[in-house]
């Protein structure tokens, strides 16, 4: 008589999310961009929220996200996701809005946009690339290039005599009043992806629970335009940026406490 | 509905919420604010969205957003505030969703004044932002005009997935007039099948005014151009005066447009036979009509509120055939019918060619007026 094998209980433990769409991404190795796009479609994924999610994206590296996102998108100019993102929330205000910018749009060109859009209290989620650089451009200097860091139009390092401070966007946002969720993470280790990921969750709930505006800020890697390897580069976010950066809960309604 | 008096920008707006319009975002400037004030109310009410930005830059870029969200969207503003809008309508014009903008212009440029002016016809008419697009353009001289464009300018963005302006000038975005707005239209049920809105029991939507490959670029420019050469198949639309047997043509739009019917009647009673031919989509120009007139009159006056735009439309429609003359007041300063009429007795005993620069010649003349402190 024949047993049939017992098969060993098998469990998908790693796949792609729902959310993502099966293209390879078109960015540089070591890049976090892709990470950050991961969590987020992991995070979409299990709230369910995919079939009501409408993503804007940015210009800047990551202004083809809505090839990888497998739901609605629209492609702002550049620094305008915001106010984008405000048009739709307001005509469309249960369906999940979220934008997703980098540190030359969001903190540069963007700035009255996303003042403004916390000031309001819009409640729609945002996704925070700080790469302390201009990616897509070619490596110029950002609001968030950290002090005497070289850039293609900081050749000589940023001099904060010519070119001021790094502008810190979480500690500004946090004074909004209408802000429900404001905080640092980093992507340069797999402990602060796993608080990232935590994090971003969050950020959608705070919009799901209609707690107003929310942004996580994630420290990224560009090792392309920083002219270092992948493995550096995570050590530069580290070392470099979080002291000028401070990782940290800038702004987190009470509700979103228990 | 019988005809009311009605204030310019309030019935303006009001017209726009009785034409179906569900979001509007904009920032207050002189003289279009109580368009923004009257939506300030009423958009609430209704339980419909609206923003006062925090720039004319965000504004045009949540109407960007809820247009890509499938609704009838809008914003009001004037001449800087249209300057500030002109890299958003260049996307929302990429990415062919319908906007309507209503630009009540005023003198400039710079800061210029907030003087009723028709200085903006260029940056309208021409396209203002970057790129290959062409926007429809309506132009009212009267509130009621204004009124019925606005619903018009609805449907056309909507039938042709374009960005249709409606321009007035602070004249009419300010006077007190007896008109009738329409009754209030039904919103639709369904949004349009390209709208984002969540991809549920279908494939994802993408909207964006971005091909990165040129040769794709080139198939959406070659979609819109030939989407506008429908339109201009289409949507011309103008309005004629004692045109049957006129032997001279006032060619003015919007309120210089009007003005010049009173010259034009005070003409007719002198003798002179002239006539008025008021464009009133100034995209698309109605250009064969206007080579039309050229082959019946024998002279042609422009009366514009600028520096002589329209005027080069018209003289590229007249090809030659018949001199074309100009006269217009600028930087806020509307023009009197007497003036104008003064115009029209000059042009109708001048027998020289023009040579060529009717704007050199009217600014000579222009410069006398100003100096007798007319
Ligand atoms: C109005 C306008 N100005 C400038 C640019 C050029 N530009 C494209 S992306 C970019 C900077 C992007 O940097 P960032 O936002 O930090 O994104 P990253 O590429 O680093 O992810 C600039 C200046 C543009 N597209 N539009
Ligand atoms: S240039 Fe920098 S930010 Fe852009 S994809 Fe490459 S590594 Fe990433
Ligand atoms: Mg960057």
């Amino acid at each position: 008589m024949m047993t049939t094998p017992v098969k060993p209980e098998i469990q998908v433990v790693y796949q792609r999310p729902d959310s993502f769409t099966d293209l390879t991404t078109h960015y540089c190795p070591g890049c976090t961009h892709g990470i950050a796009h991961r969590l987020v479609a992991e995070v979409i994924d299990e709230m369910g929220l995919r079939e009501k999610s409408i993503g804007v994206a940015p210009v800047g590296c990551s202004v083809f996200a809505y090839k990888y996102f497998n739901m609605d998108f629209v492609e702002a100019a550049h620094g305008r996701a915001p106010a984008m993102a405000t048009g739709i929330k307001r005509v469309l205000p249960k369906n999940t809005v979220f934008t997703y910018q980098g540190d030359g749009d969001l903190a540069s060109i963007g700035m009255a946009e996303i003042i403004h859009a916390a000031a309001r209290g819009e409640n729609i989620t945002v996704i925070f690339i700080n790469n302390a650089i201009y990616g897509m451009t070619g490596g110029q200097m950002a609001p968030t290039t950290l002090p005497g860091m070289k850039t293609t139009s900081s050749p000589f390092g940023r001099d904060v005599e010519l070119s001021g401070y790094p502008v810190r966007m979480c500690e500004i946002l946090a004074t909004m009043e209408g802000a429900g969720y404001i905080v640092r993470r980093s992507l340069h280790d797999a402990k602060h992806i796993r608080q990232a990921k935590k994090a971003i969750r969050l950020a959608f709930e705070t919009q799901e629970r209609g707690l107003g505006f929310a942004m996580v800020e994630l420290l990224s890697s560009c090792p392309t335009n920083w002219e270092i390897n992948p493995h550096e580069a995570l050590d530069f976010i580290a070392e470099r940026m979080v002291p000028v950066f401070p990782l940290g809960d800038y702004k987190v309604n009470e509700e979103l406490k228990h | 509905m019988a005809k009311e008096l009605l204030k310019g920008n309030e019935a303006f707006a009001e017209a726009a919420i009785r034409a179906g319009c569900e979001g509007f975002f904009g920032y207050p400037i002189t003289p279009s604010t109580e368009f923004l004030e009257h939506m300030a109310r009423r958009m609430p009410q209704l339980g419909r969205a609206f923003v006062q930005a925090e720039s004319e830059v965000a504004a045009i870029n949540m109407v960007y957003g809820a247009a890509c969200a499938g609704k009838r969207v809008m914003t009001s503003s004037s001449s800087p505030g249209i300057s500030l809008m002109m890299e958003g309508i260049s996307y929302i014009a990429g990415t062919e969703v319908p906007a309507v903008i209503v630009n009540v212009m005023r003198g400039g440029p710079g800061l210029g004044n907030i003087a009723p002016s028709q200085g903006d016809y260029y940056q309208m008419v021409k396209g203002g932002g970057h790129g290959d697009y062409f926007p429809i353009v309506l132009a009212p001289a009267s509130v009621q005009e204004a009124i019925d464009f606005i619903s018009l300018a609805f449907d056309l963005a909507e039938k042709y997935l374009n960005i249709v302006y409606v321009i007035a000038d602070g004249n009419m975005g300010q006077m007190m007039e007896p008109a009738e707005l329409p009754p209030m239209r039904e919103l639709p049920k369904e949004p349009p099948a390209w709208a984002v809105t969540g991809a549920k029991g279908r494939k994802p939507n993408i909207l964006s005014s971005i091909y990165i490959n040129p040769p794709d670029e080139e198939v959406t420019n070659i979609r819109l151009v030939k989407r506008w050469l429908e339109i201009e198949k289409n949507e011309i639309r103008f309005s004629e005066y004692l045109m049957e047997d006129a032997e001279f043509a006032v060619i003015g739009f919007g309120t210089a447009g009007r003005v010049a019917t009173t010259a034009i009647r005070a003409a007719r009673q002198e003798g002179i036979k002239v006539g008025l031919f008021r464009p009133i989509t100034l995209a698309p120009f109605p250009k064969e009509q206007v080579a039309e007139i050229s082959r019946r009159v024998k002279r042609i006056l422009v009366v514009e509120m600028n520096s002589g735009m329209m005027l080069e439309d018209v003289a590229a429609a007249v090809q030659g055939r018949v001199p074309v003359e100009f006269f217009g007041r600028m930087g806020g300063v509307t023009p009197f019918p007497d003036e104008i009429l003064d115009e029209i007795r000059r042009v109708a005993a001048n027998k020289r060619p023009v040579n060529w620069n009717a704007r050199a010649e009217w600014i000579a003349r222009l410069e006398q007026i100003v100096a007798e402190g007319k």
